[in-house]
C-alpha cells in the first residue's frame, strides 16, 4: 500500500499531466478551424484547376505527342514515394498510420522487382522511415521553421520531384497523406500526382454550343498547366495533412485528458480509503491504550 | 448594363468575385481585353498587370503568371501570385528582375525557359519604368 504522501503527489503529477493535455486539445482545436479554412479557401483554385484540366486532357489523351507528365514515361519501373507526415507527435496513430501505407507499397513494389525512392516531408515520417529504409531516402525536407504553411512550400516539393521525372529519375510519382475525412476520421492515402491522373467527376462548363479559343496553342496551355497542377496536388495533400494533423492531435489529448481524470478519480478513492485506514487505525490504538489501563 | 463575373483565384485564396465591366489581362501573346459576352476562351498568362475596370475606377493587380479562362459564366483567373499594384514596392520589382536576369544567364536554361524570362524581364521592367 503506498503511503498517503505518495498518493498525494502522484494525483498532483496527473492532474499537471491532465492540464497539459486539455490545453494541447484547445490549441489544437484552434489550430484545426485555422486550417480547415484554409483548405476551404484553396478549394476554388483547385476545382478550376481541376476543371480546365479534365477538359484539356480529354483531348490529348490518345495523342502520342502528348506531354510526358500526362502520358509516362511509358514504363513503370522506378517509383517516387513523396510521404507527407506531420513534424510532431502527440497526435495518435496519425504519422504511424500514414508510414505504415507507405511500407506496405514500399514492400509490395519490392517484391515486384521495382526500384523505390523515398521522399519525407515531415520529421516524423523521416524519423519512422530512416530506420528501414534510410539508403532509399533521396531527399527530405520539414516546416518546423514555417509558420504556415503556402503555395510556396508545395511548389517546391514539386518543383523537385519534377526536375527528376525530367532527368528521367523515376517514372511514377505518389504521395501519402492524411485525408481529412471528419474531425473523427482521417484515412491516410496514396495518391498519384506523375504522370498526372486526370481528375475524375470534374465537369467542364457548359459553354452552350461554342468551342473554346486557346492561346497560344492547346498543347503549350498543357504544357504549361501540367507543372502547376502537380503542385496544387501536393499543396492540397499538404492542407489536408495539416487539418488531419491537428484533428488527430485533437482526439488523442481529448482521450488523454479523459483518462486522467479517470485516473485521479481512482487515486483519489484510494487515497480517501488510506486515509480513512489510518484513522480507524489510529482510533484503535488509542481504544485500546485506554482499555490497557 | 450587361456585366462580366469575374473571379481571381491564387492557391490560398479566392481574391475577387464580383461583377466587372471589363478586365484586360496580360496574355503570353499579348495582352486581351474580356469584355461580357466574349467568346470562350484559355489562355496562359505572362507576369504582369490585370486591370479591372467597373464603373469609374479601375483597379492593377500583378500576377506572377497564371491561367486564364472565359466561360459562359464569366472570366476566371488562376494566379500563381497576386499583388495589387499599389503594394508593389520598387525593392520586389528590382528583385524580380534579377532573378529573370540570372534565368536568362543561366547557361543550363532551354530555348523556353530563356523566352519566358525574357517576357519576364520586359514586363517586370515595363512595370517599373510604370511606378
Amino acid at each position: 500500500m503506498p503511503s498517503l504522501k505518495a498518493l498525494k503527489n502522484r494525483i498532483a503529477s496527473v492532474k499537471s499531466t491532465k492540464k497539459i493535455t486539455k490545453a494541447k486539445q484547445m490549441v489544437a482545436a484552434a489550430k484545426l478551424r485555422r486550417a480547415e479554412e484554409a483548405a476551404k479557401a484553396a478549394r476554388p483554385y483547385t476545382e478550376r484547376m481541376e476543371a480546365v484540366l479534365a477538359n484539356l486532357s480529354a483531348s490529348a489523351k490518345d495523342n502520342p505527342n502528348a506531354p510526358k507528365l500526362l502520358r509516362g514515361t511509358g514504363q513503370e519501373k522506378t517509383h517516387l514515394m513523396i510521404v507527407a507526415t506531420a513534424d510532431k507527435g502527440l497526435c495518435g496513430a496519425f504519422n504511424s498510420s500514414i508510414v505504415r501505407l507507405a511500407r506496405e507499397r514500399i514492400v509490395k513494389l519490392q517484391s515486384e522487382g521495382k526500384t523505390v525512392k523515398i521522399v519525407t516531408v515531415g520529421r516524423k515520417g523521416n524519423d519512422q522511415l530512416k530506420r528501414l529504409y534510410g539508403d532509399l531516402i533521396v531527399w527530405k525536407t520539414d516546416f518546423t521553421q514555417v509558420r504556415s504553411i503556402g503555395f510556396a512550400q508545395a511548389q517546391e516539393i514539386a518543383d523537385k520531384a519534377l526536375d527528376m521525372f525530367d532527368a528521367g529519375e523515376f517514372d511514377v510519382a505518389t504521395i501519402f497523406y492524411g485525408k481529412f475525412k471528419s474531425v473523427v476520421s482521417q484515412v491516410p492515402t496514396a495518391q498519384q500526382i506523375i504522370p498526372a491522373v486526370a481528375p475524375e467527376g470534374a465537369t467542364p462548363p457548359d459553354l452552350k454550343g461554342a468551342v473554346y479559343e486557346y492561346e497560344p496553342e492547346e498543347a503549350d496551355i498543357l504544357k504549361a498547366l501540367l507543372p502547376r497542377y502537380a503542385a496544387v496536388q501536393v499543396f492540397r495533400a499538404l492542407l489536408e495533412n495539416v487539418a488531419s494533423e491537428q484533428a488527430a492531435s485533437m482526439t488523442a489529448m481529448d482521450n488523454a485528458t479523459r483518462n486522467a481524470g479517470d485516473m485521479i478519480d481512482g487515486l483519489t478513492l484510494q487515497y480517501n480509503r488510506a486515509r480513512q485506514a489510518q484513522i480507524t487505525k489510529e482510533l484503535i490504538e488509542i481504544i485500546s491504550g485506554a482499555e490497557a489501563l | 448594363m450587361n456585366k462580366l463575373h469575374f473571379n481571381l483565384v491564387s492557391p490560398e485564396k479566392e481574391l475577387i468575385s464580383e461583377d466587372v465591366d471589363m478586365v484586360e489581362a496580360p496574355g503570353v501573346e499579348g495582352n486581351f481585353g474580356v469584355l461580357p459576352n466574349h467568346a470562350p476562351l484559355m489562355a496562359v498568362l505572362a507576369p504582369g498587370v490585370v486591370k479591372v475596370r467597373n464603373g469609374g475606377d479601375e483597379r492593377r493587380i500583378f500576377v506572377r503568371g497564371g491561367f486564364a479562362e472565359v466561360t459562359p459564366l464569366g472570366l476566371t483567373i488562376l494566379a500563381e501570385e497576386a499583388i495589387p499594384v499599389a503594394d508593389l514596392s520598387r525593392e520586389m520589382i528590382a528583385e524580380r528582375i534579377k532573378w529573370a536576369e540570372e534565368d536568362l544567364a543561366d547557361a543550363d536554361a532551354t530555348l523556353e525557359t530563356k523566352m519566358a524570362a525574357e517576357t519576364t524581364l520586359a514586363r517586370m521592367k515595363e512595370l517599373q519604368a510604370a511606378l
